[in-house]
């Protein structure tokens, strides 16, 4: 299936489309039941790790995870090496884990063309999925267009994250997470930091989770009932509706580039056009809606 | 009846005690004496070996010591190197394979069996494990009679390295610094003799390091070992710790270079004891080291030339007195075919003793002595390992900065390989004068290499399953169980209690079960994320092939490289990773370690197009099927699988029987041609069309 998403031959984009349209609310009567959780944070803080022992409290609930792993290397040969799966620790039998390692699309940081399809084909099949990427600033806001949840992971003795949020370069994410928290005194400060940032923000609400990945782990229940506490509190549908329309945006952009985009009036007027579609519209058809305008306001 | 082994002095009685042998001495300009009053004693004449089981080892050990070698060096299979049983799913082809099943005390007592403790002097190749066979060393010597006070030799015992190059780790940094200072903190009150560490820079060089690195990341490891002790013996010990600290290096075939890079490493050594530990006493600041000359630049093709040039790397660690080596093993001259027989090493022993006792080398004083060029490259190659130094010691030292030694051995390979296919590097019978006649030594049956009875693993299943039911049980439980206590208490030595679950009957296995239960487990960095692209004319063209058949595809040829079982040998699978993003694939390269099911399902998820598996450690023809019966499996047979690594052209008819679509050996050194191989076969299993030729 995700070989399908992936592919870019007009037939297999054919069959996507029609794969998507077999996973909107309208197909299923609903949304579909996972969890899309966003994890993303500069490199080195120990995303992989958290994600291993995450996956492994999910399993403890008996809930299947999918992880799209989306691998920052840099395109400039075209090829790309895909690590990550690797730092991710899970028991190989088990069949109710699934992950796939994609390459970042041509901008650093940002989403291949094919994740945002992956991601809602799995959510038809997954308790969670999860999308994991790279980097602070413009990938958060990203995947806060795909997921229903954004954590944001932090290593404490970095600063940039503070400045970031203070300066307003990073949207204010859902969930905060400092890793290492088995430092101790710095984990701690680092949190509170974080906290009084938010709370100056007027996002006091926003959780800081400190968790520590090494033996013995803490802090990753926490962290899961953090995330479950966002989805519980979530207008889902509100969500997900934004979610498909951004999906169609970006699939129109990657066709398109930027002078389909300057047709549309550029991307915040197709934003606020997209807006006024009906939200009973599956990704394929508001894809098709978008070259139409398009072509007219062109 | 025992064998008597003659009496090998610890300290070379005639050495004088030098200061800095290489440069107050110049100045002084006396003119010295040409020739020693009395010719040298010989370092310590060993050869790594070891297969099978205890029984099988052992009289290959008594054998080669008849046969004039003066030491011991014992090679563990993988299975005892990562602390699983022979039954363990993990072991699986692996048992006996690249060395010795030691399962437990009983192995131990088997494989010394009438070689006199007291008098031997054992080097173990051990690491993740090294606490654990030093005890049943111990427990054994004790059924002898000999106290442990009285044992000579060596644990490897370098954890570092593992991650950056050997890949025979277990547990996690902080908790493998432990075991590594407790068994210094241990050795040096109970056992004064032993060396409890080598810290090894061989495994660096096989991975690629130039001088300056393997200089640079073996004090920097030294240093972090040392730190890690500080805290774990009393003060005054601190130079005898110092004292016992020795290295273990590896020598290339830049003869020249390779000696200096010993003075430079002799240099730093002394003053690191000076000026960072405060040692006082100069013996204890003597850099003391053993040698395994390189494998590295081992070939297949014409691979009697080794033998030169294994006589080179011999000499670049014996020429100059003032840093000869203590102690030596050479390969063999068909390493690089497969495990060497007896009769290879023999060969390797004979060139010791050749250099040993027909030349005249060991008569002269330090022959480098005031040479102006040497003491250039001595200060040259000190200047650039200091630098190298001070950036690993900015990343927080050696353990923080494992991650950048690690990307940055994997570019240094990476360019060496580059220098060697643009034929900017020599390498005889390589990539120049390649034509050849037919080779006798390599005609007969067996292809002039050593297989192991693969029944071997079965009968030590049995033997551990045996084992396991005629001990004590509940002695074995409180043992374990003590050893978990002490391993969660980081104050604690793990010495006494790992010392009481050998004499109690623990397996291998229960032990290092018991401390990954503590400790937790680990995977080290790939390191290949970081390297650089490179590009030449020929990777140009393969990109655009890769491009054509990708458009075919509709999405990106999509490569798995895996390392199936124990082997931690990764510096060929990552080095061909790198090869493959370079020439424009989506690579997946996981590691080491990974099980036919996590391959197969690796595969499955990721949407792969190919499979490239290595293996160097002999277990080829039991894990590539299990791997390919997994891929059955998991639904994904028909992705190709294409295998790389030391297989016996028998070996590899049988892999292809099996379904494997190609087979490479290191005699297929050309990266391009695999790659342009590897995208025709993915173009043919989905049918693309050809390139039209241009």
């Amino acid at each position: 299936m995700l070989n399908l998403v992936e592919s870019r031959t007009p037939a297999a984009r054919e069959q996507t489309a029609a794969l998507l349209a077999s996973v909107s609310p309208t197909a299923l009567d609903g949304e579909a039941p996972a969890h899309l959780v966003g994890i993303t944070g500069p490199p080195g803080v120990g995303k992989s790790s958290l994600l291993s022992r995450l996956v492994a409290a999910w399993r403890r609930r008996e809930m299947s995870v999918a992880v799209l792993a989306v691998d920052p290397t840099s395109r400039r040969s075209g090829g790309a090496l895909l690590g990550d799966r690797a730092r991710i620790e899970v028991d190989p039998a088990d069949r109710s884990v699934f992950i796939r390692s994609t390459a970042a699309g041509d901008r650093l940081g940002g989403l291949a063309p094919a994740t945002r399809a992956a991601a809602s084909a799995l959510a038809a099949a997954f308790d969670v999925v999860v999308i994991e990427t790279v980097g602070v600033g413009q990938s958060e806001t990203e995947v806060a267009d795909l997921a229903d949840t954004v954590a944001v992971v932090v290593q404490p003795g970095s600063g940039d994250v503070l400045q970031f949020l203070k300066a307003g370069i990073m949207e204010v994410p859902d969930v905060l997470v400092v890793t290492k928290a088995d430092l101790g005194q710095i984990a701690k400060r680092a949190q509170s930091d974080l906290r009084s940032a938010l709370a100056s923000l007027g996002a006091g609400g926003v959780e800081v989770v400190a968790v520590s990945s090494v033996s013995p782990p803490s802090g990753i229940d926490e962290l899961v009932q953090a995330l479950d506490r966002h989805r519980a509190d979530l207008d889902l549908a509100a969500r997900r509706l934004r979610a498909r329309r951004m999906h169609a945006l970006a699939d129109f952009v990657t066709e398109y580039g930027e002078r389909g985009l300057r047709a549309l009036g550029g991307r915040r007027e197709a934003e606020k056009w997209l807006g006024e579609q009906d939200p009973g519209l599956d990704v394929g058809a508001l894809g098709r809606l978008l070259s139409e305008h398009a072509g007219r306001a062109g | 009846m025992p064998l008597t082994i003659p009496k090998y002095p610890a300290r070379h009685p005639n050495r004088p005690v030098l200061q800095d042998p290489f440069h107050t001495m110049a100045a002084m300009s006396e003119t010295p004496a040409p020739r020693l009053p009395e010719r040298d004693r010989s370092w310590m004449m060993r050869t790594y070996a070891g297969h099978s089981d205890a029984k099988s080892s052992n009289e290959l050990y008594r054998r080669n010591l008849e046969k004039g070698q003066t030491g011991l060096s014992v090679a563990f299979d993988l299975p005892t190197q990562t602390g699983y049983d022979p039954d363990d799913e993990l072991a699986r082809g692996e048992v006996g394979k690249v060395g010795v099943s030691i399962a437990h005390a009983g192995d131990m007592r088997t494989l010394l069996d009438e070689i006199p403790l007291d008098q031997m002097n054992t080097s173990m190749t051990i690491n993740a494990t090294a606490a654990w066979l030093l005890a049943l060393y111990i427990v054994t010597a004790e059924e002898q009679g000999v106290a442990e006070e009285q044992l000579q030799g060596t644990t490897q015992n370098d954890i570092l390295k593992e991650y950056l190059s050997r890949g025979t780790y277990a547990f996690p940094p902080g908790p493998s610094m432990r075991l590594i200072a407790d068994t210094i903190a241990y050795t040096v009150q109970h056992v004064p003799k032993w060396n409890p560490i080598n810290i090894c820079s061989y495994h660096l060089q096989e991975a690629g390091a130039t001088p300056v690195q393997e200089i640079a990341y073996a004090m920097s490891n030294a240093i972090a070992v040392l730190d890690s002790v500080r805290d774990r013996v009393p003060q005054d010990l601190m130079g005898s710790v110092f004292g016992r600290i020795s290295f273990f290096v590896n020598a290339g075939v830049r003869f020249v270079e390779e000696h200096a890079k010993l003075r430079a490493m002799a240099q730093l050594w002394d003053e690191l004891g000076r000026d960072r530990y405060g040692v006082l006493d100069d013996k204890h600041r003597r850099f003391r080291y053993g040698v395994q000359v390189n494998s590295l630049g081992l070939t297949e093709a014409q691979p009697e030339n080794n033998v030169y040039r294994i006589a080179l790397e011999a000499l670049a660690v014996t020429l100059g007195r003032g840093v000869r080596a203590r102690a030596i093993q050479l390969p063999a001259w068909n390493e690089a075919l497969g495990l060497p027989r007896p009769w290879d090493q023999q060969w390797s022993l004979r060139l010791q003793q050749i250099l040993a006792y027909e030349t005249d080398l060991l008569e002269y004083p330090d022959i480098f002595e005031g040479s102006k060029v040497m003491d250039g490259l001595v200060v040259e190659l000190v200047e650039g390992a200091r630098e190298e130094m001070r950036h690993v010691a900015e990343l927080g030292g050696a353990v923080e900065a494992v991650d950048y030694m690690k990307s940055s051995l994997v570019e240094s390979h990476r360019e060496r390989w580059r220098r060697i296919e643009a034929g900017e590097l020599t390498v005889v019978g390589m990539n120049r004068f390649t034509s050849t006649e037919p080779s006798p030594l390599t005609a007969d049956a067996d292809g002039g290499i050593l297989v192991v009875d693969p029944e071997i693993e079965a009968q030590q299943r049995a033997a551990v399953a045996k084992w396991r039911d005629q001990r004590d049980q509940a002695a074995v439980d409180a043992a374990l169980e003590e050893l978990a206590r002490v391993a969660s208490e980081h104050d604690e030595n793990i010495m006494p209690a790992t010392i009481a679950a050998a004499r109690a009957g623990a397996t291998t296995g229960e032990w290092s079960q018991t401390l990954r239960a503590a400790f937790g487990e680990y995977r080290a960095p790939t390191g290949v994320g970081d390297a650089a692209a490179v590009s030449t004319e020929e990777i140009a063209e393969l990109r655009d092939e890769v491009e054509r058949v990708s458009e075919a595809l509709g999405r990106r040829l999509k490569f798995l490289v895996g390392k199936p079982g124990l082997d931690g040998h990764s510096n060929g699978a990552e080095q061909i990773a790198v090869r493959a993003r370079d020439a424009g694939m989506d690579v997946v390269y996981e590691g080491i370690r990974l099980t036919p099911s996590q391959i197969a399902t690796s595969a499955a998820q990721e949407g792969v197009h190919v499979i490239g598996l290595s293996i160097l450690s002999g277990s080829h023809r039991e894990l590539i099927p299990s791997v390919l019966a997994a891929l059955r499996e998991a639904g994904v047979e028909d992705v190709p699988v294409v295998v790389g690594g030391i297989i016996p052209d028998a070996d590899a008819a049988v892999l292809r029987e099996a379904g494997v679509a190609a087979v490479y050996t290191p005699k297929d050194w050309d990266l391009n041609q695999m790659m342009r191989d590897i995208v025709k076969l993915v173009g043919e299993r989905h049918g693309v069309q050809r390139a039209a030729v241009a």
